[in-house]
Formats: C-alpha cells, structure tokens, sequence
C-alpha cells in the first residue's frame, strides 16, 4: 500500500523485566492511510499504548522495541539516532494523551507551551508564533483564544485542557497523530465534542491518526478502520462497520456483548470470562485459548492472521458470520453526525 | 459559547486573585512571621542605606579615632557624633560597625545561597533526570559533603584559601549546595514521572529543555523555604568563621569579627562590644528563620488547610 501515511511491520516491543521478557507488542501490523482514523482498541494492559509510544520512539526503561518497521511516507523510524527522531516529534508525529489535567505543564502559561512547540521545529518569530497558537485555540472552538494564551492550566476546565492538547498536537500540521484515549478522563458530553474536533480536524488537514481506547462505542462513529489487541496482539482488524457487525474473533465478540446497549432490564451484562493471561507467561498457545468459547485443539498454536476480503482474524475457530445477531454499538455515531 | 466564555472569566478572575490572596492571607495568619518579616525589610534597608544613616565609615581607618576605644553606650567621640551603642577596641563606632557588617552577613549569605541554590539545583535536577550511575555518583557525593560537619568543612576551605569575601562565598557555597541538590533531586524525582514530561517529550523537546523549562519551574515552591533557611544558615556560619579569626579580615569587621573583638572585654563589663553585633545577628538569624518556617508552612501542599 503506497498511499499508507504511516506503515507498521511485526513491531515487537518488550519489556525487560527480572521476570523475564514481556512481549507488550507481538508482531503488530497495520496501515494508516492519508485523512483516515484507525482505531486501537483492548483492554488495559493489551500493549495498545506501548504501540503509540513505539511509534513515537518513547518506549521507556526497561522496553525497548525489539524489531519490525515502522515507516512514515516510506521512511523507516526504527533505528533512527534520538536527534533525528526528536525532529519528527511533534513536527511530524504528535501525541495526545489521556489526562489532560495532567500533560500541560502546570506552572506554564498556556502560550508559552504552545509557542515551545512551534519554535522547537521551526524558526518563527515570537509574535508569528503566538499569532498561531491564537488561531489553533481559536480552530479547536476555544473561546476568547487571546486570553487562554495567557491563562495556566489550572484555570482551565478538563474538557478545555483537552481541546489546548489537541491544537497542540495539529500546531505543526503533523503527517500523523496518535491519540492515547484522549477522551477516557473527560465526562461523556464534553467526550462527544472532543471526538467531533478531532474528526473534523483531521478531515481537514487530512492527517492520519490511530485512536487509541477501551471504549467501543468511542471507536464505532469515529474510526474507519478498527485494530482489536489482545496481550500484544492484533487480534482482528478491518472496517470498522464490518468488524463491530460481524465480528469473527471470539474476542472482538465478547467484547461487543459486554457493551451494556439495548437488552432486557434486568438481565445481566455479558461478561468475558476468565482474565488477561500474564504476558510473561504467553506460551505457544492462543492467548485467548482459556477464556475462549470456541477453543478446539488446534488453538494449542498461535494461530496466524488470515486475511478475508481486507479482514484480518487470528482465530482457528472463527466466529461465523450466521452467528452473530448483535447489534453493532452506535450510540455516540448519531451524536457525532 | 457565549455562557461557557462568562463562566470561564469569573472562574478565572476567582481564581487568578485568588493564588496570591490566600498566598498572603495565609502568610499572614502567622503575626510573628509578619513581624519577623517587618524586621527583616528593615535590616536590609539598614544595610543597604548604611553610608547615609551612620556617623562613621568603619572600613576608613581615618574616621576611626583609637582615642574613642571602648567608650560606653552615650558616650560622645571627638568628631562629636554620639556612640549610641558604645564603641569597640579600636574605636570603630558599634551602631555604625553593626551595620556595615549586617551588609557583609547579607550580601555572604545572600550570594553563597543563590549560588549555592542555582549550582544544588543544576546538579540534582541533572542526577534526577539522567538517573542510573550518574545518579549514583551525585547522590552518593552529596551524601559524602553531609555527612561533614559544614563548619569543618568550611573551615578547612577558608583556612586553605585565605581570607576574603569571595572566599568566604565559595567555602559556603561549597558547603551548602548538597542541601539544594539533595532537595531538587528528590522533587524532580516525582515531577519527572508525570506525563506533562512525556507530552513534552512527544512534542520533540530536548532533554536540557524538559530539565530546565517544565521540570525546574515545578520544583521552585520547595527550593523557596530551603534558600531561606539556608541564608539564615550560611549568615550564622559565615559569623562563626570570622569569630573564629579565618572569615574576613579584621579591616571589613563583620557581626563575627565584632563579635570577637570584644569577646575579651566582656568579663571587665564591656559587654556592649559584642553584645549588640550579638544582638543584630541573632534578629538577623532569627527573623530570616521564622519567615522560612512560615513559607515552608503555606508553600507547602501537604499542610494546606
């Protein structure tokens, strides 16, 4: 794929730990294309993160990514020197992150962290520099911008925090954002508007961005690819209507009927059984295998992607398609339209 | 938008008058803070304007009139001016002695703790940040420098390099800056695991940068309190060399030297000669202290009410 933004190959990622190695992204592949949104969904601890920040080349002590490509419009990221890579932080890749209370600096002036971050890549003068974060804040639906340049974090409210976060990350017209559940610590109002700005701005400026998030219905109106992780692994991807329909990972589809939606009162939520299995201790076997409704002997070995008219599954026992009769969660896609 | 905006003022404007109000309201709560602080302001103007509002520059060895030593507080020199405190040995007016040494106590204790503080800062924050054996080697070093008495170590400084006020600012900031790293290191420890330093980091920004331009400005509120205490420290310590004979030379007398000059008198009921430099620096010392504790006690988050 040569329009691919941003190309991911086996990306392997482990943490060195005195248990032994902890493989937080097991051969990892994706692709993300010019003004598309790819979301990264799993639970806590499925290496969705690690991912974004193998990208970003932040992994910290004791990870290190082990091997694979990630390429950026052809260019190969991995083994580029810690110089080389801090050019294309921020200029190139951005990041948003989750709390946004928490990622700007508390004892700097709003404009003063914005202008740093277009005058590290560029050189502007001051005035250009403070003139454009303006009109960034002013772009991300941030009343009265002037004042906000001057104003510290901590006069802002969270949801406010979020949009300065996000028109920080688009300061430089990045080529690729990734957005490390930008939205899990804002209240669900104010997460609907978020995900719209985002949206739009990436339409706009045709970024290519990975979303990454626990939450499904998040990812539903947003995204329109959709990546499932599971203990490091790509577990299912594809279209995100097509995947959240038809789910053929027994996984994905666990995950879809535990989303609490349209079912009797009353009745209980479904629930996957069983836990995430250590990551230290992943043998041979689908990592899935103990919690698996569908598990047969073949799941014994990791079963490889297979790829279905641009889906991907790494399953034996796939769900069938016949099976399935849930519906799909949608309900922040009306909100967002 | 418009109601979101309204709200956002008066929560700004709150909250804006609202930092330095309970600042100083807090600050205030505490009277003998704000007395020690009072003190404190006077002192330093005393020191500051001391050529204009004292009878005789003791530095000038014409103004002193050895004929006027050891006169009693009252007593009248022949130049005419009243000694209002008495005057030592040599016949340097003690009003006037005091005063230009609380300018020598301040400006030692003044630069060896702004020294001190910027060197302590530089190197905790940079064993902070770079961690492992770097740290280690820091850590351990400024283990090693407290584990001597300060008086001992700046002792033997002194006593290597000759007298001087240079000198006396290097013995003392060599002393003190392990307070300073040691105190950086182990905030900067925890401000460097939060995430606005990784957003920093996403965004491209140097390692000098992230240390210097987001992780220091956190790490200022508790560097406050242990500059203060340590000026207060270093105003005591730079007393006890010169009283000790190795600070300044006897021609700039600062409180320690005066001190000493009539530590042997005092017994022949001279007291004044070292008692009212005795005095002012223990005011000094004093006041400087009480605001410290009082800035340590609103700086800090923990004792917040």
């Amino acid at each position: 794929m040569s329009s691919a933004i941003l190309s991911i190959r086996d990306l392997q990622t482990n943490f060195f730990t005195h248990g032994g190695a902890v493989k937080a992204v097991n051969n990892v592949c994706f692709d993300v294309e010019e003004g598309k949104i790819l979301g990264l969904v799993g639970e806590s601890g499925s290496g969705k993160s690690v991912t974004g920040f193998s990208i970003m080349g932040l992994v910290d002590e004791p990870g290190r990514v082990a091997g694979g490509s990630i390429k950026l419009k052809g260019e190969e990221l991995l083994g580029l020197r810690e110089a080389e890579m801090r050019k294309i932080r921020g200029r190139r890749i951005a990041m948003i992150f989750q709390d946004p209370m928490m990622t700007l600096n508390p004892v700097l002036r709003i404009g003063v962290q914005m202008c740093e971050a277009i005058t590290t890549h560029e050189k502007v003068s001051k005035r250009e520099a403070w003139q454009r974060s303006r009109d960034a804040l002013a772009e991300v639906g941030i009343p009265s911008p002037e004042e906000r340049l001057n104003a510290y974090p901590h006069q802002l409210s969270g949801g406010m925090c979020q949009r300065v976060a996000i028109a920080i990350a688009f300061l430089n017209r990045p080529e690729f954002i990734i957005a490390d559940e930008p939205t899990t610590a804002l209240d669900v109002t104010i997460q609907g508007q978020i995900l719209a700005q985002a949206q739009k701005l990436c339409a706009q400026y045709k970024t290519a961005m990975i979303w990454i998030t626990h939450d499904l219905s998040v990812v539903a109106g947003l995204a329109d690819e959709i990546a499932v992780m599971y203990a490091g692994r790509i577990v299912e991807q594809g279209a995100s209507e097509e995947v959240l329909k038809t789910p053929r990972h027994p996984y994905t589809a666990g995950l879809i009927k535990s989303v609490p939606g349209e079912q009797v009162k009353g009745e209980r939520l479904y629930q996957i059984p069983g836990m995430t299995p250590s990551l230290l201790r992943l043998g041979e076997e689908c990592a899935f295998l103990a919690r698996c409704p569908n598990a047969a002997a073949a799941c014994n070995n990791v079963p490889d992607m297979t790829w279905q008219d641009g889906r991907g599954y790494r399953c034996h026992n796939p769900v069938e398609a016949a099976n399935i009769n849930n519906k799909a969660p949608s309900a922040q896609k009306e909100e967002l339209v | 938008m418009s109601e979101v905006t309204v709200n956002a003022k008066i929560g700004n404007t709150r909250k804006e008058q609202g930092q330095t109000a309970v600042f100083l309201q807090r600050f205030t709560e505490n009277k003998v803070a704000v007395v020690a602080f009072v003190i404190l302001v006077i002192l330093i103007f005393l020191a500051l304007f001391a050529p204009w509002i004292t009878p005789q520059n003791p530095y000038d060895l014409a103004q002193v009139d050895f004929m006027d030593g050891r006169m009693e507080p009252g007593e009248q020199a022949f130049a005419g001016y009243t000694f209002w405190l008495g005057s030592d040995g040599a016949g340097r007016d003690l009003y006037s002695a005091i005063l230009y040494g609380l300018r020598i106590s301040l400006t030692v204790g003044v630069a060896s703790g702004l020294i001190a503080l910027a060197l302590g800062t530089a190197i905790g924050l940079i064993a902070a940040y770079a961690g492992g054996r770097t740290e280690t080697l820091i850590m351990r070093l400024v283990d090693l420098q407290l584990s001597f008495p300060a008086i001992l170590v700046a002792l033997m400084l002194v006593a290597v390099m000759g007298k001087g006020v240079d000198k006396i600012i290097i013995a003392l900031v060599a002393v003190q800056w392990a307070y300073y790293a040691r105190t950086v290191r182990s905030i900067a420890l925890s401000e460097r695991k939060k995430e606005y330093v990784e957003a920093a980091k996403s965004l491209g920004l140097s390692s000098t940068r992230i240390l210097f331009g987001h992780i220091m400005p956190n790490c200022l509120s508790p560097l406050i309190v242990v500059a203060t205490i340590q000026t207060a420290h270093a105003i005591a310590l730079e007393a006890t060399l010169s009283f000790l004979g190795i600070g300044l030379p006897q021609t700039e007398p600062s409180l320690g030297i005066l001190i000493s000059n009539g530590f042997e008198y005092i017994l022949s009921g001279k007291y004044w000669i070292s008692m009212f430099p005795g005095i002012a620096l223990l005011i000094t010392v004093f006041s400087i202290n009480l605001v410290g504790d009082q800035l340590r006690d609103v700086l800090n988050p923990r004792l917040a009410k």
